[in-house]
């Protein structure tokens, strides 16, 4: 029995080059173009879009309903039916299934993008936690993926050697990605905060991605080989970080088996693990294989466009399948300190 | 109609400050209130688990918890990261650990500052002890930091707690400023530009035609870059208006005073700005306007009738 009502895959991709800064560009001049380039490659105009969804955050831009100012790049006149989310794109690719799946749309258009140079985002994302008892201290996001470093470390699941090799194994990957901030070798660097050196860290950068979604047939007219998405969850975990085993990742897991992804092999996996020691974590709550592609596009560490990177692992591991590069491949995209929230896709392509 | 340069990029200083005032239930509030009175409590969940800090709800069965218990001021390192460059706001101003400590008699862990001399002196299961504040208010910071504590001190077991203070803390401020450089992009940093030479910069749609005013770079009717710059104005018609009676802190103008929306000759849509130099009571639809520009200022001030005749209504209605 199928899982879902609807097929539902997705069938154009397209992010903008992720950069240090962009200030010569306002967020909608940044946005602009990858909505042009997706529509572009579906034929598709903006009129004809069933649903529109984004993902973003004000506090990257300091200024409230920052982005209503990013719509002006779809083209909302005539009237379009449209949502938000305060979040990585990929639950705002989560919205837009649903919609779908609802019926009440046969295609949708689905942005996100990030401009973090305007302020520190070390200490923005400080905002984001529990306000009564932990944004006070204001522990960045560095030092509290350290914290879950160093459990890791002390746990025995690797060593400062071992998340060296992670961010290094990406950056090389990157190499062949033209949109990557960092590819090639990076030097390791210093601690950032220890165990974690620079080069554990994402980069810290301005981006943009768009992702068309379309049901059935309607998929298969705009796209030689969609990448259908068979199974699509998330969850969350407590938001007291002293609660939780920070050497696992139970609603990573949880998120998976109702996607499938423990149905049957996946060649791809397309993780957000902005921090070399959060791979670790994912690749033992998805159970992955040693031969599995992790992150060829140089994931999170190669480009981390905040409230982006989610949604770009999906288009990323949609695009392999579209290139035929890819049979059955599994996205994250995670939110919050630690891997607090985590989102997981499995994407098919139909086999020949 | 010009083609646009490249742009000479704009930055300026943007602070966002918000000083949250949040209220505790009684849970928190026993909690923080217990800070200030130098205890440490915690609630215990229905299986017997002990939470430090302490949650309202069970992560688990998601019932109300209320049952408070003391737990110890000494407790273990269950992980840590040492922190060499501190940032502001945090806790100590010099190199320190940040470190989730399991208070003796609780099940689970509290974030906060180590004070240790360098990460050598820091191991996980390492024993810690609560240093206090000198000054306490009833806040997480009331705990200036832990400091390390010899393997010899006495643990404490969980004991149960009225939670009940005198003078209990029932909300917080929550502080925040995060300071930010703002660019305000292509389009946007044209007109700015304008503005410092007294002209209006509009851009232009490729597809409608349509002049916006101020520029943001796309026109949200196609969907498409406005990149033709346009210089409208300088007069313009009011389109609609209103009459301010509050008058807003800060603000250097006596009222009444009228607030109106302006097409700038040759714009596609009205911008806003104050009538000047008429009695509030004579403004109306139509009326012709100009800018007035005061000595060094990087914005029109306010608008002043020109004197022609009022525009007839079929000119202006499509940009009501």
């Amino acid at each position: 029995m199928a899982r879902y009502a609807r097929e539902v895959a997705v069938v154009a991709f397209a992010q903008s080059d992720h950069l240090r800064r962009t200030d010569e560009l306002s967020e909608v001049e940044m946005v602009m173009p990858v909505l042009h380039q997706v529509l572009a490659a579906t034929g598709l105009k903006a009129g004809e879009i069933g649903f529109t969804c984004s993902g973003s955050s004000d506090y990257l831009a300091g200024r409230a309903f920052s982005f209503t100012m990013t719509l002006d790049g779809v083209g909302a006149w005539p009237p379009i039916s449209e949502s938000h989310v305060e979040m990585d794109g990929a639950w705002a690719l989560y919205e837009a299934w649903v919609k779908i799946q609802t019926g009440e749309a046969d295609t949708a258009l689905v942005y996100s993008y990030g401009k973090s140079s305007p302020g520190s985002v070390r200490d923005v994302l400080t905002r984001q936690l529990d306000p009564y008892y932990v944004a006070p201290l204001w522990p960045d996001s560095v030092a509290l993926a350290a914290l879950q470093a160093q459990a890791l470390i002390d746990a025995g699941e690797t060593d400062e050697a071992g998340l060296a090799a992670i961010g290094a194994r990406s950056r090389a990957s990157a190499g062949a990605n033209p949109h990557a901030q960092l590819s090639g070798a990076v030097a390791q660097g210093e601690y950032q905060v220890a165990p974690l050196r620079t080069g554990d860290c994402p980069p810290i950068g301005d981006g943009a991605a768009a992702v068309i979604l379309a049901a059935g047939d309607v998929a298969r007219r705009l796209c030689e080989r969609p990448a259908w998405i068979t199974g699509i969850d998330h969850r969350i975990e407590a938001h007291s970080l002293g609660l939780r085993d920070l050497t696992d990742s139970p609603s990573t897991r949880i998120a998976a088996e109702h996607a499938g992804v423990f149905e049957a092999p996946v060649d791809t996996a397309e993780l957000h693990a902005p921090f070399s020691s959060q791979e670790v974590v994912l690749r033992k709550a998805l159970g992955l294989a040693g031969d599995v592609a992790v992150n060829p596009s140089g994931g999170a560490l190669a480009a981390n466009p905040m409230m982006a990177a989610g949604l770009i692992r999906i288009g990323e591991a949609a695009a392999r399948i579209h290139r035929g590069e890819s049979d059955r491949a599994v996205a994250h995209a995670t939110s919050g300190p630690c891997l607090q929230q985590n989102l997981v896709a499995v994407l098919e392509g139909d086999r020949a | 109609m010009t083609a646009a340069s490249p742009p000479e990029i704009l930055r300026a200083p943007l602070v966002v400050e918000f000083p949250f005032t949040r209220s505790l239930g009684p849970v928190q509030s026993a909690f923080l209130t217990g800070l200030r009175e130098g205890v440490v409590l915690g609630v215990t969940t229905a299986d017997g688990k002990v939470m430090v800090p302490p949650v309202e709800y069970d992560p688990v069965t998601a019932e109300e918890i209320r049952d408070l218990v003391e737990v110890g001021t000494t407790g273990t390192v269950t992980t840590w990261a040492w922190n060499g460059s501190p940032r502001p706001n945090q806790p100590l101003a010099t190199p320190f650990a940040w470190v989730l400590v399991r208070l003796d008699g609780a099940d689970t862990a509290l974030l906060h500052a180590l004070d240790a001399p360098g990460p050598e002196a820091v191991t996980t299961g390492m024993r810690v002890r609560v240093r206090w504040a000198a000054e306490r208010t009833g806040a997480i910071t009331d705990i200036a930091c832990f400091e390390p504590a010899g393997d010899g001190e006495p643990g404490t077991q969980a004991a149960p707690h009225s939670g009940e203070f005198a003078d209990a803390v029932t909300g917080i401020v929550a502080e925040a400023r995060l300071d930010y450089s703002y660019s305000p992009g292509r389009a946007q940093t044209a007109y700015i530009a304008g503005l410092s030479e007294q002209k209006t910069i509009g851009e232009r749609c490729p597809s409608c035609h349509k002049v916006y005013v101020p520029p943001r770079g796309a026109c949200p009717t196609c969907g498409v870059a406005t990149t033709d710059r346009v210089e409208v104005g300088p007069a313009g018609t009011v389109t609609t208006y209103c009459i301010v009676n509050i008058k807003a802190k800060n603000l250097d103008i006596e009222v009444p005073y009228v607030y109106a929306h302006i097409a700038l000759d040759g714009a596609g849509l009205a911008l806003h700005g104050r009538i000047g130099g008429i009695p509030y009571d004579q403004v109306r639809m139509g009326l012709r306007v100009e800018p007035v520009w005061t000595e060094g200022g990087r914005f029109p001030d306010h608008y002043r009738p020109t004197g022609e005749p009022d525009a007839d209504y079929d000119v202006y209605k499509e940009l009501i």
